[in-house]
């Protein structure tokens, strides 16, 4: 295959940042597109340029760090999956392949491809976590019966990956699908209820400090989510929300 | 310097309890006084970081990622074990620690691996609190299934991310710390050298990967867990950023490196396509409780399938050779990994491969299926129903069990699994070798620890499938922050340790003139290209099956592929920014020093173990061939300057709790 790739180049978080137009060849449809910027990379450094930057780890879809907007679409024009999993065949021989980094406030581009997602961290950081001790010295695990349907709604919410997808996908990059599968999934069981609405009120108010936008229930993030993130998970998150400041 | 294990006295079941009880302590408000740095947050390095910031040490995270979350643990699919014995079907901690040894063929410590196994439950019923989202059946309770190499149901699993679920709890409990401010993390972050003051590990040279600044960061104690060294191998299913660095910069440091050739490589993953891959897809092993691996069992029918003219439904089943079912009959297509690649190798090499490239085998759901549709059926009450429903209800039972694999399968190689079986071959995994230490997971620098996949303690020659998990847990939850703390004893009066020392100086110095080094080069080729060679010469000579010319060819050419990299590699940019290219090239200079000695251990091992298979010894049907007699012990490698220079240190193994026998799983 035969490609024109239109790549967002940016030295550093100062720099203004362009669109960069390489051409590209001898592509095979059983490449991944990440394989393919290395085809690219290899050749530039051959030729004595600088690779193009981009975070990419696992390559399996589940480390949450490779980010690409690409032809304007957070992880390319593939559902369910990220840019890591998405693979050439879904291009043609002739394409131009627009390739940008997630475009958010909160997110800041560092170089190139590749952006600061630590405002996550932070959401998490606030109340993402159980205040229980790692020492061991806790119930037997089966003390507390949790029904299944509870257990599994819990885990398609901890499914998130934290890539950003869907604050990227978002008209107002707002983080609430992110925040929200946090939320909801302590929120399903037991042990987390126990701190619910700390843990509700204090990520919304980190989830605002950092300059995320409000949602308005487009619903493109969960069109996006790699992970299929439920949007049942913001309702929740607005339910959650509303008794704890009834409650405050 | 000799090795001493320190494995504490008495009764195996005893030594963990008895030890836990007499080591030192430091008391609350001394601990506000120490700092300890943990390189690496995935399941070993997050739990350990927790915990000891809990227990009121000032901890200090690295990690190379921009999330802790992101450590490669996360990839993990299948699941953990633990002896809770849940499901009753004659689970124990005796029968967990009989396994892992016998799993391990013989070649790990019996004391780490008892306390493992006594742990293990424990990890369960921490994660749970910690929310941890485990498969659950209809009435409430936690869910099992089995892996490879054991005859009871002790994997607890979240779906096929179990690995994910369990570093995003310990991701957690970090966060937890963080809040408190009892965690500083260093995201984007790489540690490049281990700083040594008066014999003790006092602090890291670490790399901001952002501003390309060098760091200093010093601390009373240091925990390396940084994962494996799979990718010296270049393709392999860990994560593009894992590497050996850490690990390798202590032992260049003074820490003994244990038996760097045992290495896991992974029946099922999907097969190479081209010569452009980065990395390989593992397929869990979880799949092996319900797939069924076969090749055409006539040689006309694999060529056929090869070129395209027949497909794999298409053969009858008289025809197909489910060669793990008739060569292992009671253990089947749950034999150990080490067991399933190499005959998964042997048929391929016999010349069954089914894919282009003749290295592949099937992995077949059609069996699971309509056995699943059937008990559907019956209890739906469906008592008439057409092979196409039952097919329909099967496919459903499997998708609810193992969805998120099948598609990631089907997004790869672009065909139905549900509908055609899948194609899997052998590839890299886990590495059993790593850093020595002792029963108190210290290195042999004192105040320096390893931890998870980093060392090499509990899994001998072979890991049993979902124990690395559990073994990553254990170490950070429930031992390191004992053994920890008996060293820190003696440093509550020590105060803080000043970066401001030669010994900060000469180790920020040495880092500079390799980065400055590599820069300066101007070569002609790119770091990718000798990390390539570097993975063909190991997967060649040093992978499934090993002997002993290749093996010596395998040391001249790494040794020969080094020195070219040093004078032909190619590193645009400049130090002082975002440099993945220098990056890549710290981390493949330290493989091409780790392969030699990886050949060299393998070279020395004159017996077949586990992992490691030296095609001359071997019993006459192919079986790996032990020598107890002269290799029953850890090689521990000590740095003297070069790989071919490196010591050989021995760590004889005792079994006093377990007979010792040949390894069987017919």
């Amino acid at each position: 295959m035969k490609l024109t790739l239109k790549i967002w180049r940016q030295k550093n978080a100062q720099d203004k940042g362009r669109m960069v137009t390489y051409p590209i060849d001898g592509i095979d449809g059983d490449m991944s597109f990440l394989e393919m910027l290395d085809v690219l990379n290899d050749g530039l450094v051959s030729r004595g340029e600088e690779p193009v930057v981009f975070d990419h780890d696992c390559r399996e879809g589940i480390c949450g760090s490779c980010s690409l907007q690409i032809n304007g679409e957070p992880h390319g024009p593939d559902r369910l999956i990220t840019t890591c999993q998405l693979h050439m065949r879904k291009f043609s021989d002739g394409d131009t392949i627009v390739i940008e980094p997630f475009r958010a406030k909160a997110f800041p581009v560092i170089k190139d491809l590749m952006v600061d997602r630590s405002a996550f961290d932070r959401i998490q950081q606030a109340g993402g976590f159980i205040s229980v001790n790692t020492s061991g010295n806790t119930i037997d695990a089966n003390a507390i019966p949790i029904p299944k349907n509870d257990a599994d709604h819990a885990f398609n919410a901890a499914a998130c990956i934290g890539c950003g997808a869907c604050v990227a996908a978002c008209k107002n990059a707002s983080a609430m699908l992110f925040t929200s599968a946090k939320v909801s999934q302590y929120a399903l069981l037991p042990q987390g209820r126990v701190e619910a609405t700390q843990r509700v009120l204090n990520m919304v108010a980190q989830m605002d400090e950092e300059g995320f936008g409000n949602c308005t229930n487009t619903g493109a993030c969960e069109i996006e989510c790699p992970k299929g993130i439920s949007l049942e998970n913001i309702a929740r998150l607005n339910r959650e929300l509303l008794s704890a400041q009834l409650k405050g | 310097m000799s090795l001493d294990s320190k494995i504490p006295q008495g009764p195996i079941a005893e030594k963990w309890t008895k030890h836990k009880t007499l080591i030192d302590l430091v008391n609350p408000a001394n601990k506000r006084n120490i700092d300890v740095i943990v390189v690496g947050t995935g399941l070993a390095g997050g739990s350990t970081a927790a915990s000891l910031a809990e227990l009121g040490y000032n901890v200090k995270t690295f990690c190379y990622q921009d999330s802790p979350r992101r450590a490669h643990s996360i990839a993990a699919q299948g699941g953990i074990n633990a002896a809770k014995n849940y499901q009753g079907d004659g689970d124990s901690t005796y029968r967990l620690f009989y396994d892992t040894i016998k799993g391990g063929d013989y070649r790990s410590r019996e004391a780490n691996v008892h306390r493992l196994a006594e742990v293990s439950g424990n990890i369960i019923d921490q994660c749970v609190a910690q929310g941890v989202p485990f498969a659950r059946e209809y009435g409430g309770l936690l869910d099992n299934r089995s892996f490879g190499g054991v005859q009871v149901s002790r994997t607890f699993y979240a779906k096929g991310q179990t690995g994910q679920q369990l570093l995003l709890g310990a991701y957690s409990a970090m966060n937890r710390q963080i809040n408190r401010g009892k965690i500083k993390p260093y995201n984007r972050h790489e540690m490049l050298d281990l700083v040594i003051v008066d014999g003790k590990a006092r602090g890291i040279i670490a790399r901001n990967l952002v501003t390309g600044e060098l760091e200093r960061h010093s601390a009373h104690a240091v925990v390396i867990a940084s994962g494996g060294y799979g990718n010296v191998f270049f393709l392999s299913t860990n994560a593009m950023g894992s590497n050996v660095t850490a690990a390798w910069k202590i032992h260049k440091k003074g820490a003994y490196f244990a038996n760097p050739c045992y290495t896991q490589i992974h029946p099922t993953c999907i097969p190479v396509s081209g010569d452009h891959q980065s990395k390989l897809t593992l397929m869990s092993e979880s799949l092996r409780n319900d797939g069924r691996i076969w090749v055409p069992a006539k040689l006309e029918d694999a060529q056929a399938i090869r070129e395209g003219r027949l497909k794999p439904t298409q053969i009858k089943e008289e025809d197909r050779d489910y060669f793990l079912e008739r060569r292992y009959p009671s253990f089947g297509n749950l034999v150990p990994r080490d067991v399933a690649s190499r005959a998964a190798k042997e048929r391929c090499d016999a010349g069954h491969g089914v894919n282009k490239t003749g290295e592949a085998v099937y992995l077949d759901f059609g069996s699971a299926i309509m056995r699943y549709g059937k008990e559907k059926a019956i209890m739906q009450h469906l008592h008439d129903a057409s092979d196409e429903k039952i097919r329909e209800l099967g496919e459903a039972v499997v998708e609810a069990k193992y969805g998120n694999l099948f598609q990631m399968y089907e997004k790869i190689v672009d065909q139905n699994p549900y509908k055609t079986p899948m194609m899997i071959y052998p590839a890299v995994h886990y590495t059993m070798g790593g850093v020595w230490v002792d029963y108190n997971l210290m290195t042999t620098i004192p105040g320096c620890y390893a931890a998870g996949e980093a060392n090499f303690s509990d899994h001998g020659a072979n890991r049993l499938g979902a124990s690395a998990l559990m073994q990553g847990l254990a170490d950070g939850y429930f031992v390191l922050p004992y053994t920890i703390g008996d060293y820190l004893a003696d440093d509550i009066r020590t105060g803080a340790i000043s970066t401001d020392s030669p010994e900060f100086d000469a180790a920020e110095k040495q880092v500079q003139e390799t980065i400055d080094k590599l820069l300066a080069n101007k070569g002609s080729k790119p770091v990718d290209h000798f990390h390539k060679r570097l993975g063909k010469i190991m997967w060649n000579k040093c992978g499934m099956s090993r002997n002993e010319k290749e093996l010596k060819e395998a040391i001249a050419e790494i040794k020969a592929l080094r020195e070219e990299f040093w004078r032909d590699v190619r590193v645009p940019g400049s130090a002082h920014e975002l440099n993945q290219e220098l990056e890549k090239a710290m981390r493949v200079a330290d493989f091409l020093e780790l392969g030699e000695l990886f050949a060299k251990d393998a070279l020395h091992r004159n017996e077949s173990c586990g992992g490691h298979f030296r095609e001359e010894y071997q019993t006459q049907d192919g079986e790996a061939l032990r020598d107890d007699e002269n290799f029953m012990y850890v090689a521990a490698w000590e740095y003297k300057g070069a790989p071919e220079d490196a010591v050989l240190h021995k760590e004889p193994l005792a079994y006093e709790n377990i007979q010792v026998k040949t390894r069987s799983y017919k």
